[in-house]
């Protein structure tokens, strides 16, 4: 019996696989990639994972249909005791892999920095003068983080600070992050924000929430015994809502306020340690 | 055999030193009664524990509380659930100040308040703190004055009675039950870069639970 036309049929299946595959895994896990639909830039990442998935999905296949097809085409029948023929070199196929896998890495790697500079660094922090910045009005929001506790300054109303972050649902809102200590990282899961959070930096990324939602917050840098302790819930809540509470925190935490230094974005604390 | 022995030997030691700092924990210390109804917390801040309580660290500041007329090392605190805590503090350790000025406003106690020296306040100079204690989950942030540098007969090892001190009390209302960290905002541990290292970053000096039972 004449050998088949292996490369000709594994590519037939692959290419089949690829067809029905790619779009089922577009279709039904894209919708529930993470981040989720938090926030415009959250929406922004879950098409940017939807992308890998695409571009991956092909990739995984080649690979597992070709263990399979290799377990079954190529297995030594019973009996046979001899090596198969030895395995040369074939320039065509290494070419091609080699051309085409550059070519995926390349385009995604051009794909990932051009989203990068759009839509605001999607979450992202883009360091103290972002290339990128939204029109429009933007609510200033700092993030102070501290050994083991993010609290939240409003400079546009009155530099209160308070220990709860609240945001109005649909409006860019331009987060300051900064800490007190040693390096922070800012993680607000379901809005798509994950920024560092340096001492004497300035890390600034943009987030517009588009729904009203209770969000999760934590520290995603190992930052000391309780690390796992800086973690809190926040809320997007309608903009009538959000005056009533900044109105609100502003009185709480008016003794606190006289307290604080005037609005910056950095702070050196002082002492930084003990005996200075 | 003698190689065989003297690994099996050295594995056994590592594996009870393993053991033995695995289960070193510091012991949980219940609140008593108060008189005035719910349960009463009294602690002293001390700006070292002394050989007697800490051989290891006797440089390190510290939280003690006490039990049962003494003094214990432990930051390990049970209080009941759903009711009024009472906190007394004695504290003897001089001022660091705070990293965040924020916290020097009192937070989540009754009334927004506490008393230092039978003075009622809301909040102190932060340059003045020397330790806080502080339950971010509960909301609770209380700011502790130090003993001014000047003072004299200032304490040097724990226990403190007799030495110059400030005296603060609180009271704060638990709910549910579950153990919740608590932990001291002022970067006091002197000779660690930050100030944040050695005791707060070791259970049982400046940070601990609080278990709401």
């Amino acid at each position: 019996m004449s050998e088949p036309n292996h490369a000709r049929r594994f590519g037939v299946i692959w290419l089949v696989a690829t067809l029905i595959a790619t779009p089922l895994a577009i279709l039904l896990l894209g919708p529930i990639l993470p981040p989720g639909n938090g926030s415009e830039q959250a929406s922004e990442q879950v098409t940017d994972n939807t992308v890998l998935l695409a571009m991956a999905t092909p990739v995984l296949l080649l690979v597992v249909i070709y263990l399979i097809y290799s377990v079954i085409c190529f297995r030594q029948p019973k009996g046979g005791a001899l090596e198969g023929p030895a395995v040369r070199g074939d320039a065509r196929v290494q070419t091609t892999w080699i051309v085409v896998t550059s070519l995926l890495v390349l385009s995604l790697a051009t794909f990932a920095t051009v989203r990068l500079e759009t839509d605001y660094g999607s979450g992202s922090g883009s360091g103290p003068t972002p290339l990128t910045v939204p029109k429009g009005p933007k609510l200033p929001v700092q993030v102070i983080a501290q050994q083991w506790k993010f609290t939240f300054r409003y400079p546009t109303y009155g530099g209160v600070e308070t220990p709860h972050l609240v945001l109005p649902v649909g409006q860019m809102v331009e987060l300051h992050v900064t800490s007190l200590d040693v390096i922070h990282s800012f993680w607000a899961i379901q809005l798509g924000v994950k920024v560092d959070a340096n001492p004497g930096v300035d890390n600034v990324a943009f987030v517009r929430p588009t729904r009203v939602q209770t969000f999760e917050v934590r520290c995603s840098e190992l930052c000391g015994i309780w690390h796992g302790a800086m973690f809190d819930y926040g809320h997007v809540v309608t903009p009538s809502a959000f005056k009533t509470w900044i109105h609100q925190e502003q009185v709480t935490f008016a003794p606190a306020t006289k307290l604080l230094p005037p609005y910056s974005t950095t702070y050196v604390p002082n002492p930084t340690r003990r005996g200075e | 055999m003698g190689v065989g022995t003297a690994v099996a030997l050295v594995g056994v030691l590592i594996a009870l030193y393993v053991a033995l700092w695995a289960t070193s924990f510091p012991q949980s210390v219940a609140a008593t009664s108060a008189s005035s109804g719910g349960s009463q917390l009294t602690l002293e801040t001390v700006g070292a524990i002394g050989p007697k309580y800490s051989p290891s660290h006797p440089d390190w500041v510290s939280y003690l509380i006490k039990s049962n007329g003494r003094w214990v090392h432990s930051t390990i605190y049970t209080v009941p659930a759903n009711s009024i805590v009472h906190v007394t503090i004695y504290q003897y350790d001089s001022p660091t100040g705070l990293r965040n000025p924020f916290m020097g406003q009192v937070q989540g106690t009754v009334g927004g308040t506490m008393t230092v020296d039978g003075k009622t306040v809301n909040a102190i100079n932060p340059e003045e703190t020397s330790h806080t204690f502080a339950v971010p989950e509960l909301g609770i942030f209380v700011p502790l004055p130090g003993v001014p540098e000047e003072a004299k007969n200032a304490c040097e090892f724990a226990p403190c009675e007799g030495a110059a001190h400030r005296t603060i009390k609180f009271s704060f209302r638990t709910g549910k039950k579950g153990r919740y960290h608590w932990q001291c905002f002022v970067p006091c541990a002197a000779g660690y870069i930050n100030g944040n290292g050695g005791p707060m970053q070791t259970l049982g000096y400046m940070d601990g639970f609080l278990d709401v039972v």
